[in-house]
């Protein structure tokens, strides 16, 4: 790790003012569990960090009675276990994904929109795109066994990390930024973007804009839930996820539905024909493995990654149906 | 003259007894110190620049900027211009500095110049390996294979295997040197051999053997990897004495300890064997290969355990440009039992047998052990519920669904672990505590616990009367712990030094009790005349008349009378559970039945196979040394997608050891490896009962399961 100026503001304009107007000069730190493993293995090498922590305004989760809610960006991912259990379980359930006591505690909301890919080629320093000296990307001969089915035309392939969006994108939540210029706010799927250069960022923020926290749009009435296919319990990562939010009437039938797909493409994936496909059902295990058919009826796999496919079908299949039953 | 012997069944106090191990509260309190724990004043930390490339030429270095940077102390080059690389993260120039981000900032300013070479780093595709890689095929033959398949009545077909896994050590690999003067050095090590160490050290500085001090009071697993001091640990004290003599400090990072200090080497084979209508096997065909690194690797003993009477056997071995080998936990063997055990699972399920009935009908070809296999073979059927659970390949076992598998699956495996040479000192002092000294070291196994063990149980005293020093090489010599071989050897040698040492304290005070030291006994703290506990006196009054003269003994292994044997067997059973939607393997139960003589302490032993179950149920579901054929690294150097079992992921486990007659008098023999042995096979067999098919490859990855019921669907 460099050496690297330290800065505390207590108020997020102060703290936007010591952003600075490119990417990799200064870095956010919020719970640091991302960003100090970047910086040790030197694929992140900021000159200043801004610790945000310090801002009363980012904290805290407020709950509508009308099932909205607002979470602040330096929610922690526990907190979110907490207050969502039983509301909003497809939030809860992905926050319970995060199968370490230390980062659940550590980790905040904003650090989960914001970590950077988990692709080995891209954490042994081969650039955000992992392309070897000749420019090319090792990830299509390379071993790609957890990269993208889907959006991966390149020249990204990795697969963005986030627990929680796939569950935002289903609920539609806003995502709130503050600039120099004030606070805007973003659907939760279009915050996301793919790179298309190494010195890009794989979210829609300015170098100066801070995420502040997260709206969710009122859940009366929603079943929801997060269903990860997990190789193992504890310490590691989804192989694929999907969460699913749906409203229905008295007679069953789905009113209103958004489904979003994690750990399958360098976007957290709205799946929203499949989403359409639910509305005027009755769920059943078929309507619900078809809606995971639609949803991956795009998917390209690379060299080694087909299994995903079936995987993130059964996810979009069982999270339907752990929502409704 | 003394007999040496070990007490019997009736009359132990200690020996067997379920005693938690002496530096366990040390552990979980965190007041024990790991070699990683040790700082010592003035100390400076030591970086190593890596080589990016499998395999490349060292054109030229330079390393003027480092040497120029604040708090530099010393830079080695240990590879010249002209050296070939031939794997990724070999090490060509060492830096120290006065602290790590120091060092490290030094080491990133050295500049390497490489000529890039191609490199082979994936051996699994036999077809896939360049000739320069490969080594002159190696045969065998027994009986009369060729004529032995023809009669043959069932015949199966089958590839097995397993791929490159590391050994993970929490506690890296690394050490601490510092010159005490010119050429008298002191190491704090993290080792499985304290007393070998000094010697390789010597030779290598050009000191005499005996200026060379270890010293270590616990590290943090080696499972074989850490027998040698390595180039690093030569390269720390070199660092040291450029810089004064001061102390360096060198602990792998962690993608180095996967890269480089860690290859258990890989294991592919085709195999075909034989049976007839009843069960009884009776051909072995194997053409098989695997690789360790650069040197690449022999051919595990197939077919394993099993003497098949016609067997034919290939073995390739091939090299790559990785890591080399390293020994890991019973070498050869989990590989071995793989393979073997998962085509008699394939034989028995096309002969339509229960393959616990078929292993009964076949056990006198596991030789002289038979009858144990089978006691342990029954035993362990029980503890799972096998007749209950079981169901025909690909019918699923009881409580299966549409689409949760349920399956069982055995194995059984052996392993020597006889006690090695060991040296040590028992001392009894006048106030009636005991020392025992011994330049052995204690993995976390409980080699310290045991020692207190045998000894208090020799003197008839409570343990903690008794206290240990071990990690240090000036103690009386003790083998390295590796092979299973401690228990024996520090077990055998304690009883020996406690035995001599009680006689030399009989003597002492026999005439005052108007006896003869030959009709003297230790029991329950006191000493007494055999058959007359009237005629005692407390074990602090006799040590009192020790006066100012302790008595000291030297206990040998090898010596006098049989306290310690080889050769052990045991048998694993795993209950498993298969999503056939998503190829997730779920541990539900895993059961261990297992011989090793007579034990010392039931809790540390039980300890060391639970231990052994996670490592391979790590090893047969997650663990990988993934290495990218493009670039030649290792893919996953970290604990993030070098995946470890956690608690969570292994079920239950129900453990057995056998004790009493036939197995109590053979003495302590090791535990360490043998239930490493079977996990593996135990766990692959299991998801192939549950879902009809085999998975050829270990680990059994989701990708790799679905990919083998989607093989099986499209027939």
């Amino acid at each position: 790790m460099h050496n690297f100026e330290y800065a505390s503001p207590k108020t997020l304009d102060q703290a936007v003012a010591l952003l600075g107007g490119n990417w990799g000069e200064t870095e956010v730190l919020a719970g640091g569990t991302d960003l100090l493993s970047l910086m040790k293995d030197f694929i992140v090498t900021p000159k200043r960090m801004v610790n945000i922590k310090d801002i009363p305004d980012l904290k805290g989760i407020r709950m509508v009675r009308d099932g909205s809610a607002r979470i602040g960006a330096l929610a922690t991912i526990e907190q979110l276990i907490d207050a969502f259990s039983k509301s909003i379980p497809a939030i809860a359930q992905a926050a319970s994904g995060i199968t370490s006591p230390q980062i659940r505690n550590m980790g905040t909301v904003g650090g989960d929109l914001c970590q950077r890919p988990r692709c080995w080629y891209y954490r042994a320093g081969y650039g955000l795109l992992a392309r070897d000296e000749n420019g090319q990307s090792l990830v299509p001969n390379g071993d790609n066994r957890y990269h993208a089915i889907l959006g991966n035309n390149g020249p990204a392939y990795f697969v963005n990390p986030s627990s929680l969006a796939p569950a935002l994108i289903a609920l539609k939540a806003k995502i709130s930024i503050h600039g120099p210029n004030g606070k805007r706010d973003v659907d939760a799927e279009k915050f996301f973007v793919t790179p298309t250069s190494d010195s890009a960022r794989e979210y829609d923020l300015k170098p100066n804009e801070i995420v502040v926290g997260v709206s969710i749009p009122s859940t009366l009435g929603v079943r929801s839930a997060t269903y990860e296919v997990r190789q193992k319990e504890a310490l590691d990562w989804p192989l694929a996820s999907a969460s699913v939010a749906i409203k229905m009437d008295r007679a069953k039938k789905v009113t209103a539905a958004g489904i979003g797909l994690g750990h399958v493409a360098p976007v957290p994936w709205n799946a929203s024909q499949a989403a359409a496909f639910l509305v005027g059902k009755t769920i059943d295990e078929d309507v619900a493995a078809e809606a995971g058919k639609i949803a991956l009826a795009d998917a390209r796999a690379l060299s080694r990654n087909a299994y995903k496919i079936q995987l993130a079908r059964v996810a979009v299949k069982r999270a339907i149906l752990q929502a409704t039953m | 003259m003394a007999e040496y012997k070990w007490p019997e069944e009736g009359k132990r106090k200690h020996i067997g007894k379920r005693i938690s191990r002496v530096d366990g509260p040390d552990k979980v309190s965190g007041k024990a110190k790991y070699t990683y724990d040790i700082n010592r004043p003035g100390m400076l930390f030591a970086k190593l620049v890596r080589s990016p490339y499998a395999r490349a030429k060292i054109v030229s270095i330079d390393t003027s900027a480092a040497e120029k940077m604040p708090g530099v102390k010393s830079v080695r080059v240990i590879q010249q211009p002209g050296a070939e690389i031939r794997w990724a993260g070999d090490e060509i120039v060492a830096v120290a500095a006065v602290d790590e981000s120091s060092a490290e900032d030094a080491a990133r300013a050295v500049k390497i110049v490489y000529e890039k070479l191609p490199h082979f780093v994936n051996e699994a595709d036999l077809a896939a390996a360049p000739a320069s890689y490969r080594r002159q095929p190696t045969e065998q033959t027994k009986g009369d294979p060729d004529t032995a398949f023809k009669e043959a009545e069932v015949v199966v077909e089958n590839t097995y295997g397993n791929d490159v896994m590391t050994h993970c050590c929490l506690e890296a690999h690394g050490l601490i040197a510092e010159w005490e003067d010119d050429n008298k050095l002191l190491v704090h090590p993290s080792t499985q051999a304290v007393s070998g160490n000094g010697a390789e050290l010597a030779r290598a500085l050009q000191i005499p053997a005996g200026n060379v001090h270890l010293k270590m009071d616990h590290m943090g697993g080696g499972f074989g990897s850490k027998f040698p001091i390595d180039r690093w640990g030569i390269e720390a004290a070199r660092l040291s004495k450029l810089a004064g003599g001061k102390p360096v400090k060198v602990m792998l990072e962690r993608d180095a300890e996967l890269m480089l200090a860690g290859t258990r080497p890989s294991a592919y084979a085709k195999v075909k064997v034989g049976a007839k209508k009843d069960g009884t096997i009776v051909a072995w065909e194997s053409e098989s290969w695997g690789s360790g690194g650069p040197a690449g690797t022999g051919m595990p003993p197939y077919p394993y355990v099993w003497q098949i009477p016609n067997t034919k056997t290939k073995h390739h071995s091939i090299s790559t440009d990785v890591g080399p080998q390293r020994a890991w936990r019973a070498p050869n063997h989990p590989q071995a039992c793989l393979v073997t055990m998962g085509a008699l699972e394939d034989l028995a399920a096309k002969l339509n047998m229960d393959p616990l009935d078929f292993v009964i009908k076949n056990i006198e070809l596991t030789g002289a052990r038979a009858n144990v296999y089978k006691d342990e073979m029954m035993k362990a059927a029980e503890m799972i519920e096998w007749k209950k659970i079981w169901r025909p390949r690909g019918e699923g076992g009881m409580g299966s669904t549409k689409t949760l598998k349920r399956g069982l699956g055995l194995s059984l495996h052996t392993w020597g672990g006889g006690g090695h040479a060991s040296n040590c000192d028992v001392t009894i002092n006048s106030d009636g505590t005991v020392d025992v000294k011994m330049g052995t070291q204690d993995l976390g196994v409980g080699t310290r616990t045991a020692i207190r063990i045998v000894a208090a149980e020799t003197f008839g005293i409570p343990i903690d009367q008794v206290k240990e020093h071990i990690g240090d090489n000036s103690y009386p010599a003790s083998g390295s712990s590796g092979g299973s071989t401690t228990i024996g050897g520090i077990s055998a040698s304690t009883r020996r030094g406690s035995i001599d040492a009680l006689n030399m304290l009989f003597e002492k005070i026999a005439p005052s009790m108007n006896t003869t030291a030959d009709k003297l006994e230790a029991v329950d703290g006191k000493i007494q005349v055999i058959g007359s506990p009237n005629n005692s006196m407390t074990w602090k009054q006799a040590c009192a008349k020790l006066g100012m003269q302790p008595i000291t003994a030297r206990g040998k292994n090898p010596g006098p009378g049989n306290l310690t044997s080889a050769g052990v067997g045991g048998v694993q059973m795993a209950d498993v559970t298969v999503d056939i939607e998503t190829g997730v393997v779920k541990m539900n139960n895993f059961v261990a039945v297992q011989d090793c003589g007579l034990i010392i302490d039931m809790k540390t032993t039980e300890s060391q196979v639970f231990g052994a179950m996670i490592m391979g149920i790590g090893y047969a579901l997650y663990e990988e040394k993934i290495m990218d054929s493009q670039t030649g690294r290792m893919l996953n150097p970290n604990m993030e997608f070098y995946k470890l079992a956690g608690l969570a992921d292994i079920g239950n486990f129900k453990v057995h050891m056998m004790t009493g007659k036939g197995y109590d008098e053979r003495g302590p023999i090791g535990i360490g490896e043998p239930p490493t042995v079977s996990p593996g096979a135990a766990i692959s067999n299991a998801v192939a009962n549950a879902i009809g098919v085999r998975v050829p490859t270990l680990p059994l990855t989701p990708d790799r399961v679905l990919a083998a019921l989607e093989k099986e669907r499209r027939g």
